[in-house]
């Protein structure tokens, strides 16, 4: 009998397409995802070179990152801006890349319209430029981001040169009480094993509350494993991946969907494979989840109070706490229940696709946001827009006094025009609470769309469930 | 790619934990469409004060770091985006080795891939250099007197008292940097074995004969 594997095992051993001893393993990928933002000089170096792309088949691109959310128009972008989103379509025009443009009604961020056009698969081995790409791990994918020369490499050969990383079980135990989400879950697990914790390791997630979970909320889990430093999060593909996939406009159909199903299902982790690392989170008790500092890993239970640096033994995590508390301008000790907030954005790769909308529009509906709130939502793709408004969640959140835009990354990068003004307090349901990330002096606090829809109505830290 | 073999140079201390790469570099940087001019951006939110004028508390800005091309760092160095806008701004700086106790793993392959070292060293060593460092600051004095030695075919971290440290770094990216050899030009040299692995059955979709996004 042949030694149990896990997931990623299964298929790693799959892609490698040669490993010589003292080398890095030739690595086959299978979708390569594109974005305006870190490809301009990866198709710069081809061209250098003389290359062709070897597989535009297997490329999909579209524009998210510079591109803006109030108005489509051209003259809605800076120069900038507009100068890498026509290298874009100059670069797929060129070397024959599918791509999503502005007006296209299939366009979004790019880990929302791979999975919602089934490109993203059960099995395949995934890169973008970007470092959320784990999200795609969600369908049992090996899914992870790169920088813009592996983009070039990955353009060229198909291939990237990868040591082999680690793995990592993260076991959700429980069931999630409701109001708690699959976001809470993530930002549990980066306060329990920190930033770093999954350096070098691809998590796979497991037992009942992931099991549990729809194939958006999963995407969500996964989409947040590089804010626990591992690049990859996979979750074992099952009935609820297949039920999603079907009919998808790219994914296989009759003969061949049956034929890739049998393999689909071979997939998930052998009874008694191995990992390198272990560790459960008992998610029965679980509160929704917020974040007070400058990292992700900076979060605490909404009804709980800021860490105090004096209790902290470790020097250096002391002062990582101190300086976060100075630029957030809080207190040790201080509860966040009833924190004041500035802004509330509904938005990002990690939380824009409909379950997200829908959440946030049961709170909101009949309701309004509360003076002086700037509420923002931003859907992930054209196609989670129009299926938004089919359903009139739009109509909800623009009667709550909320802005409704065109899909792209808005506010969770700031580079598109949506940000925060200086010393903005926002509640964001976006992937990184650094310093400035969603604008200069901007403060940031990660939280689900439930609890970023309460904070809207109330222009205070609230506990969706007390609504 | 500029090989890099071996490098004598005093460090420049920015010794918070888990600098991420939107600090290292911030987004509104990123919508160039080349590599240039990226050392304006380097550290920007740390180096400008609001008004944007320099915040001279930033060693950056500080004469005494001018010149330097080591870089020290906390635990877990270049975490976040993967924006290859960090190193590339790194190396704008002139900046060729930082040295951290980690490193987040994207970060380390961008930074590998442009001829910059991610030197990992242990924690012993790490808080001799911060020793070094605060030393340093106290004490003013010639900045060759606090230059430490990064050898790359030794492995080895040498400081002014003569300590000695190896530092870990796969085989493969040290005959690259040592070289300055890309991957690429490697990974090109596998083209026949890669249409083999296209052709077979392990490639994806199995057994489906053709996959055709386009």
């Amino acid at each position: 009998m042949t030694r149990p594997q896990t997931l990623f095992e299964k298929i790693w051993d799959r892609h490698v397409v040669v490993e010589e001893p003292g080398s890095p393993a030739v690595l086959y990928i299978d979708l390569h995802l594109i974005h305006e933002v870190t490809s301009p000089q990866a198709f710069q170096g081809l061209r250098q070179r003389g290359l062709k792309v070897r597989r535009p088949d297997r490329c999909v691109a579209t524009m998210d990152h510079s591109t803006p959310t109030r108005d489509l128009s051209p003259t809605a972008i800076d120069a900038q801006g507009a100068r890498q989103l026509e290298q874009l379509r100059h670069n797929c025009a060129e070397f024959g890349i599918r791509l999503y443009d502005l007006g296209d009604e299939q366009r979004g961020i790019v880990h929302v319209i791979g999975p919602e056009l089934g490109f993203t698969q059960p099995g395949m081995t995934i890169v973008c430029g970007d470092s959320h790409t784990a999200t795609h791990g969600a369908f049992g994918a090996l899914a992870f981001g790169v920088g813009t020369s592996e983009v070039e490499l990955v353009l060229a050969t198909q291939c990237l040169l990868q040591y082999r990383p680690k793995t990592y079980q993260v076991v959700f135990e429980g069931r999630l009480q409701p109001g708690v989400t699959s976001k809470d879950m993530i930002l549990a697990l980066i306060a329990q094993i920190g930033v770093g914790g999954g350096t070098g390791h691809v998590f796979e997630y497991c037992g009942e509350a992931v099991q549990a979970l729809n194939m958006e909320e999963r995407m969500t889990l996964c989409n947040m494993s590089i804010e626990g430093g591992a690049r990859a999060g996979m979750i074992a593909p099952d009935d609820t991946t297949f039920e999603y996939l079907a009919n998808r406009p790219f994914a296989p159909k009759g003969e061949a969907w049956e034929r890739m199903l049998a393999y689909w299902r071979s997939l998930p982790s052998d009874p008694g494979a191995q990992y390198d690392r272990q560790v459960t989170v008992d998610v029965s008790k679980l509160e929704p989840m917020i974040t007070y500092g400058t990292n992700p890993g900076m979060g605490i239970p909404i009804s709980g109070r800021i860490p105090d640096p004096q209790q902290e033994k470790d020097a250096e995590k002391r002062a990582a706490l101190e300086k976060a508390l100075r630029y957030m301008g809080f207190q040790p000790n201080q509860p966040m229940l009833d924190q004041p907030v500035d802004v509330v954005f509904i938005g990002s790769c990690t939380n824009s696709r409909l379950t997200d909308l829908r959440q946030a529009a049961a709170l909101l509906k009949g309701r309004k946001v509360a003076e002086g709130v700037r509420l923002i939502v931003v859907p992930g793709s054209e196609s989670v827009r129009r299926q938004a408004e089919a359903e009139g969640l739009h109509e909800v959140f623009l009667q709550a006094g909320g802005e409704w835009r065109y899909a792209g990354c808005s506010m969770c990068i700031a580079m598109n025009g949506d940000q925060l003004q200086p010393g903005q307090i926002a509640v964001s349901t976006s992937n990184r609470n650094f310093e400035g990330r969603q604008g200069d002096g901007g403060r940031t606090l990660l939280a689900s769309p439930l609890t970023a829809a309460a904070a809207a109505i109330r222009g205070r830290i609230t506990d969706p469930r007390s609504l | 790619m500029q090989p890099f073999e071996r490098l004598t140079s005093a460090v420049i201390p920015i010794l918070h934990n888990d600098i991420d790469t939107d600090q290292i570099i911030p987004a509104r940087y990123l919508k160039v469409t080349d590599k240039n001019g990226l050392a304006e951006g380097l550290f920007a939110r740390w180096r400008y004060l609001p008004d944007g004028s320099l915040n001279m508390d930033f060693p950056l800005n500080q004469a005494r770091y001018q010149g330097r091309q080591i870089l020290l760092a906390g635990d877990n160095f270049g975490c976040g985006s993967s924006r290859e806008h960090a190193p590339w701004a790194l190396i704008a700086w002139n900046i060729r080795v930082v040295i951290s106790t980690s490193f987040a793993d994207i970060f380390r392959n961008n930074a590998l891939k442009n001829g910059l070292l991610p030197l990992q060293i242990d924690k012993e060593t790490h808080a001799r250099l911060i020793d070094l460092a605060e030393q340093e600051r106290r004490q003013n004095g010639a900045a060759e007197d606090w230059a430490v030695t990064v050898d790359l075919a030794a492995q080895t971290l040498t400081l002014p008292d003569g300590f000695q440290a190896h530092f870990p770094i796969e085989a493969f990216h040290k005959t690259c940097l040592l070289k300055g050899l890309d991957s690429l030009g490697y990974l090109l040299d596998f083209s026949a074995q890669i249409d083999t692995y296209e052709q077979s059955e392990r490639a994806y979709p199995f057994g489906v004969r053709r996959y055709d996004f386009a």
